[in-house]
């Protein structure tokens, strides 16, 4: 029976299939919804959200010593934060096939970079196996597991956002159960200390020569030959772009394993063309081994390296051809950026936060990113994972020793503290910065889609699980100054911001605890917070257009210019207060309850 | 030959569950489809599209500029932003209602005026004020599903079963809504 599936609902099925025990992972877009469709199978197999990335490679990696197929997924940015594990697993080699998903993001769709993790194969000298499309998925994840036993590797599977997020037609094929290899000690194997690791070291070596030779003969590498002059070897989703640009005006070589590259192949397929493209996104991995082995091809001399590819920048790039189309005009591309939501808890904070103007913010990875953005305009820097602590501390502490006493604040999610905040926080505690430090608690990891957290009282299955108390793991670190706020009540924020800024002999942490405004609630969401709030609605007559309401950023709140009064969408307002709090006139009372 | 349909508008309007319907319908019908979708952060309020592409056999899963057969408009401002993909002169099936973006909540830009009449003047526009049709019916929500009908009669989509489609993603308390809602807009 066939289905429609994603490239991401795909993988999971395959993994499903293959007879995978183990996976883990922390969520991150383009990647999430990998582990969010293993849910169903939960009686076969055992799925789990981790805290980060290293953690959920980790656990797979143990998952594999004792015997079991295993996978961790992960976004690109999370195969850097579990890049640790990688490097030396490359080394010990497998018991039960490992699988590492990443899910690059070209063109930054959701992301802070546009990494090619194709190269994490090569460091790490393990093989990396990518789709074109959804299609493929049951076939090359049963293959990367075949790979990985015989071979002794951990395997790179890599997809893209449009190959995790393109829906086609997949064939459903049955579930092989794989039997676990009974699990006997092996120090040499498998504790990397400097004596075993140097002996694992050749043997990592001739494991690269025997994939060069299984590459040339791999089911992964295809070759379509309509017995053209031009030939295309492509990868990933650009396989689509260039079929769609050349059709059967070319012969293609589909690379499904991309490290190592079937080198001979190569050679005699580009030599049975009269011109060769080599067709991939961002970096040119494929093409430059290519011309390492002295073969002439066509590649990133006429092919962008940056952002996505489609079919317009590839009949551009390669033909100068660009394609008819009408505009409309300038006036009416007024722009819309992504905003918080009605409602959004982290609101009240950021515009509150605002006007403690002499300090510097840094900022982290999360819904509460838009706090950067107008009007709120309050984070001052954007990293990675966590960085928000750990920058506060150095800006503090360096600007000290210059002799500028400046207040720093650090803005991080729930999610994305558990994630990598609490070490930092730790470093701010030992080396004593009175940085301030503000958990925003929406009680869900709210950006890729509403995932549980440790810090949510739930696991990925919905079943009740042991619950972070935030306010504990801070003064466990060392943390003095503690306080638990609501952020939606603006004089509860203005007074911690206040009380954290008196005191100066360490870090201080303010939590702000309040449900995602888009969340599923859970019965303790409701018996914690009462959720049935009076939506908010504007006395004209009191309304004197000061727009102090307009600049919470709420899109449920609109300002009419020629009136110059304000209103507020009785459809969309969740009744969060926040308009009211920030309305110095009263004329923004409370209406019909939510 | 591949067709291409894109579905423009706003993170929330329910965009996905058209292209989905509409997916559903063109495998019922026999095509080899392939669709797209957006998640993340644009998700916040922010422009969404999704993208279906359908025909004997598609290969790419992205719609290009000049391309669409169709777009399938959820808001004017979005019909304009996204107008670089129809083939020139294609059909638009365009929700009249506005949504302003941010900017222009604050009262710091104008919604533009005339993007319907430019779209009339340039496109072969259908005109639809779905949002008032679909409170009509008792449910805003409804919205998708009557541009959707709409979509299903351009296409000539007639003979597909749309109401066990419709079954099979809405919930039985919403059944008639939307069936009602589809019929709506395909008899425009």
């Amino acid at each position: 029976m066939k289905y429609l599936m994603s490239g991401n609902e795909a993988v999971a099925r395959a993994l499903y299939e293959a007879g995978v025990t183990f996976a883990s992972a922390y969520p991150g877009t383009p990647s999430t919804e990998i582990l969010e469709s293993l849910v169903p199978y939960h009686e076969d197999m055992y799925v789990e959200w981790a805290p980060n990335e290293k953690v959920a490679l980790e656990a797979a990696v143990g998952a594999s010593m004792a015997g079991f197929r295993a996978v961790a997924a992960m976004k690109h940015v999370g195969l850097n934060v579990a890049a640790d594990p990688l490097m030396t697993v490359s080394y010990t080699g497998v018991n039960g096939g490992l699988v590492i998903v990443s899910a690059d993001d070209p063109g930054m769709h959701s992301s802070q970079n546009e990494q090619d993790n194709r190269l994490y194969a090569r460091l790490a000298k393990i093989p990396c196996v990518e789709i074109s499309g959804a299609r493929e998925a049951a076939a090359a994840i049963k293959e990367a597991y075949q790979i990985s036993e015989s071979f002794d590797t951990p395997v790179l599977f890599r997809m893209t956002t449009r190959v995790c997020h393109s829906k086609e037609l997949v064939e459903e094929g049955e579930r092989v159960a794989f039997d676990p290899i009974t699990y006997e000690k092996h120090p040499t194997k498998f504790i990397a200390a400097p004596a075993n690791a140097r002996k694992r070291r050749p043997l990592v070596e001739e494991r690269v020569q025997k994939l060069v030779a299984y590459s040339e003969t791999s089911a992964l590498n295809t070759i379509e030959d309509n017995g053209a002059s031009v030939g295309v070897i492509a990868s990933g989703v650009s396989v689509h772009y260039a079929k769609e640009v050349f059709d059967e005006k070319a012969n293609y070589l589909t690379i499904g394993l991309t490290y190592p590259l079937p080198m001979e192949k190569i050679r005699s397929f580009v030599q049975s063309v009269e011109t060769c493209y080599v067709i991939e996104e961002l970096e040119p991995f494929i093409e430059e081994q290519i011309r390492l082995a002295g073969i002439d091809v066509i590649g990133k001399e006429k092919i962008p390296t940056m952002g996505e590819l489609n079919v317009d920048i590839l009949r551009e790039a390669l033909f100068g051809e660009t394609p008819t189309y009408q505009q409309a005009p300038e006036e009416f591309l007024v722009a819309r950026p992504p905003i918080l939501c009605s409602g959004c808890p982290h609101r009240g904070f950021f515009y509150e936060a605002k006007k403690f103007r002499d300090m510097i913010v840094t900022g982290d990875i999360g819904c509460y990113t838009l706090g950067a953005t107008p009007p709120l305009q309050v984070s001052d820097s954007v990293v990675c994972m966590g960085a928000s602590i750990s920058m506060a501390h150095g800006v503090y502490a360096s600007m000290a020793k210059n002799g500028e006493k400046k207040r720093v604040m650090a803005v991080i999610g729930d999610s994305t503290f558990l994630h990598s905040g609490m070490t930092s926080l730790l470093n701010s505690v030992y080396n004593k910065t009175p940085t301030i430090n503000v958990i925003l608690d929406n009680r869900i990891t709210a950006m890729t889609g509403h995932q549980e957290n440790p810090g949510t009282g739930y696991n990925i299955l919905g079943e009740p699980a042991a619950e972070v108390d935030f306010e504990k793991v801070v003064r466990a670190l060392g943390i003095e100054k503690v306080l638990t706020i609501n952020p939606l009540k603006l004089g509860s924020v203005r007074e911690a911001i206040k009380e954290c800024l008196a005191f100066d002999e360490g870090p201080s942490v303010i939590i702000t605890r309040w449900p995602c405004a888009l969340k599923r609630y859970s019965d303790q969401d409701h018996q914690e917070f009462n959720l049935r709030l009076p939506k908010s609605q504007v006395i004209e007559d009191l309304c004197r257009g000061c727009r102090n309401c307009v600049r919470t950023g709420c899109p449920s709140i609109r300002f009419n210019k020629e009136t110059k009064k304000a209103s507020v969408d009785e459809i969309t307002c969740v009744g969060c207060g926040v308009c009211r709090e920030s309305c110095p006139f009263d004329a923004i009372v409370e209406g019909e309850l939510r | 030959m591949t067709k291409s349909i894109l579905f423009a508008g706003v993170g929330g309007q329910g965009i996905l569950l058209s292209s989905k319907l509409l997916t559903a319908a063109l495998i019922a019908s026999g095509y080899d489809v392939k669709m797209s979708e957006v998640h993340g952060m644009a998700q916040r309020g922010g422009s969404v599209t999704t993208q279906v592409r359908f025909g004997e056999k598609v290969h790419s899963p992205i719609i290009g500029k000049g391309d669409a057969d169709v777009l399938v408009a959820f808001e004017p401002m979005e019909a304009a932003r996204w107008l670089d993909h129809l083939k020139p002169g294609g059909r638009i099936i365009l929700n009249t209602g506005k949504i302003p973006s941010s900017v222009i909540l604050s009262g710091d830009k104008d919604y533009p005026e005339g993007i319907e009449e430019y779209l009339a003047e340039h496109t072969d526009l259908l005109s639809i004020d779905a949002q008032a049709m679909a409170v009509e019916l008792g449910n805003a929500k409804a919205m998708n599903v009557i541009l959707l009908g709409a979509l299903a009669k351009s296409l000539a989509l007639e003979d597909v079963d749309w109401t066990a489609l419709i079954r099979s993603e809405v919930r039985p308390a919403f059944y008639e809504l939307n069936e009602k809602a589809f019929q709506m807009g395909f008899d425009l």
